[in-house]
Parts: C-alpha cells; sequence; structure tokens
C-alpha cells in the first residue's frame, strides 16, 4: 500500500503498524518520538497495534530537548513513562 | 569518522539577519533557555521557527510535540529541511552539555546553541553527532543578507 512518511511517498506492505513502520524508518528510540497519522496523535501504547492503511499520511517528530542541566523536565517525565 | 565532504554539507549558513533574530529571540527568553528550529535546504538557513520552552526553565527546555507538528508541515509545504535544532545558553558557554548530548535523538539535524554567557555572548556554535556517537562541531558561516 501507499502511504506518505514525512512528506515523501513510501510504498509498504499490507497489516503494518505503528511500531513496525518507525523500525522500518530506523528509529532506534521510539519512546522518544511522537506520531501524527492523518493530523491525529497516536498514543506511545498504541504504536504495536495501530494499523496503517492505504492513503495515510504519517508523521514523526523525536522529542526536542536539553539543556546546561538535567532535572525536573518533560524529558525525564517521559523516561518515567515508558 | 565523519568524511570532509560531509563536513561541508552540514555546515550552517545563515543571513546576518537571522542570526539576529537568534539573538533577538534568546535575550527576550533570558532568563529561561530559548529554543527553535532553523530550517532550510541544504546547508542554508531560509527560517527561523521560535519555539515554546515548556519546561520554562533557565537550565533545560522540551519543545511542544503539537508546535513541533505545525511547523514541521509548513517547512514540507516549502520543500525544505529541519537544518538544526536550536537553543540558547543563558548562562553557559555553546557547548554540548551531558544533557544536550542525551537528548540529541534526531538524527542527520545539527544541533546549534548560542551563548548569553559572559566572555562567550552571541556565540553560535553548531555540532553534529556522526556515526559513532561523537559530537562534531560544524562551521556556522554568517553573511550579510542577500549573499548566502
Amino acid at each position: 500500500m501507499k502511504i506518505v512518511i514525512n512528506g515523501e511517498n513510501k510504498e509498504i506492505g499490507d497489516s503494518v503498524t505503528v511500531g513496525d513502520l518507525l523500525k522500518m524508518e530506523k528509529v532506534q528510540t521510539p519512546e522518544y518520538v511522537s506520531v501524527q497519522v492523518n493530523g491525529g496523535f497516536v498514543q506511545r501504547e498504541a504504536f504495536a497495534t495501530s494499523r496503517l492503511k492505504d492513503g495515510d499520511q504519517v508523521d514523526f517528530l523525536y522529542f526536542m530537548g536539553g539543556g546546561s542541566k538535567k532535572g525536573g523536565t518533560k524529558s525525564d517525565f517521559i523516561i518515567r513513562t515508558d | 569518522m565523519i568524511l570532509k565532504t560531509q563536513l561541508v554539507r552540514l555546515m550552517l549558513k545563515l543571513s546576518k539577519e537571522l542570526f539576529q533574530q537568534l539573538v533577538e529571540e534568546a535575550k527576550k527568553q533570558k532568563p529561561l533557555e530559548a529554543c527553535g528550529l532553523l530550517a532550510g535546504k541544504n546547508n542554508t538557513v531560509l527560517k527561523f521557527y521560535p519555539m515554546t520552552n515548556e519546561d520554562q526553565s533557565r537550565y533545560h527546555y522540551s519543545m511542544d510535540p503539537t508546535e513541533q507538528f505545525t511547523v514541521l508541515k509548513d517547512i514540507q509545504k516549502r520543500g525544505w529541511d529541519i537544518l538544526a535544532i536550536w537553543h540558547s545558553h543563558p548562562d553557559t558557554p555553546p557547548r554540548m552539555s551531558e544533557e544536550d548530548k542525551r537528548l540529541a535523538l534526531m538524527p542527520e539535524v545539527n544541533y546549534a546553541i548560542l551563548s548569553l554567557a559572559k566572555d562567550f555572548e552571541y556565540q553560535l556554535k553548531a555540532f553534529f553527532k556522526d556515526t559513532n556517537g561523537e559530537f562534531i562541531e560544524q562551521e556556522v558561516s554568517i553573511a550579510e543578507e542577500g549573499v548566502l
């Protein structure tokens, strides 16, 4: 089936989940990635069960953060919850 | 080891006007860390997208995913790429801190830092994570408008 990933047309097999797609895209830290399918967020817990369909537009972005010191931040929250 | 040809490709070129926008955003957000995305084509920055620092911290920043996607779609619409993830260091030099390195997760982009610290004021540096996980400083070229 044909889908659009981050603005690029790609052809993938059937019955592919968001989690599968992230592996195919060589994402090594899915716990730090946000995904939208057709403009709606996919919860991280649903990556493994959300199946894509023909024509879907998938966008994914890595968490973007950092800082001169560590502590008390959203990034720590992400680590704890995953 | 990263090839010299890659170093050339990854250097960051921006106009003086865009550089000034970074300085103004960093000063506006001080004492908090400012953050944003630099987008463009090849190695030339064509637009600065200031982003909300969800942490509201002087030592840390996190970008809001909803805002990130809005900006990503604008970048895609223009046929550009994200060239650098930018933030300010209000009190420290423009170097990759351990926290910056830990959270440098997105491949194939530069990590740009502007310092407001005494003795490093307005120094802009960019770093690229190579395949060995080492952060290699990239050349940053600031040109007058129209001569990029």
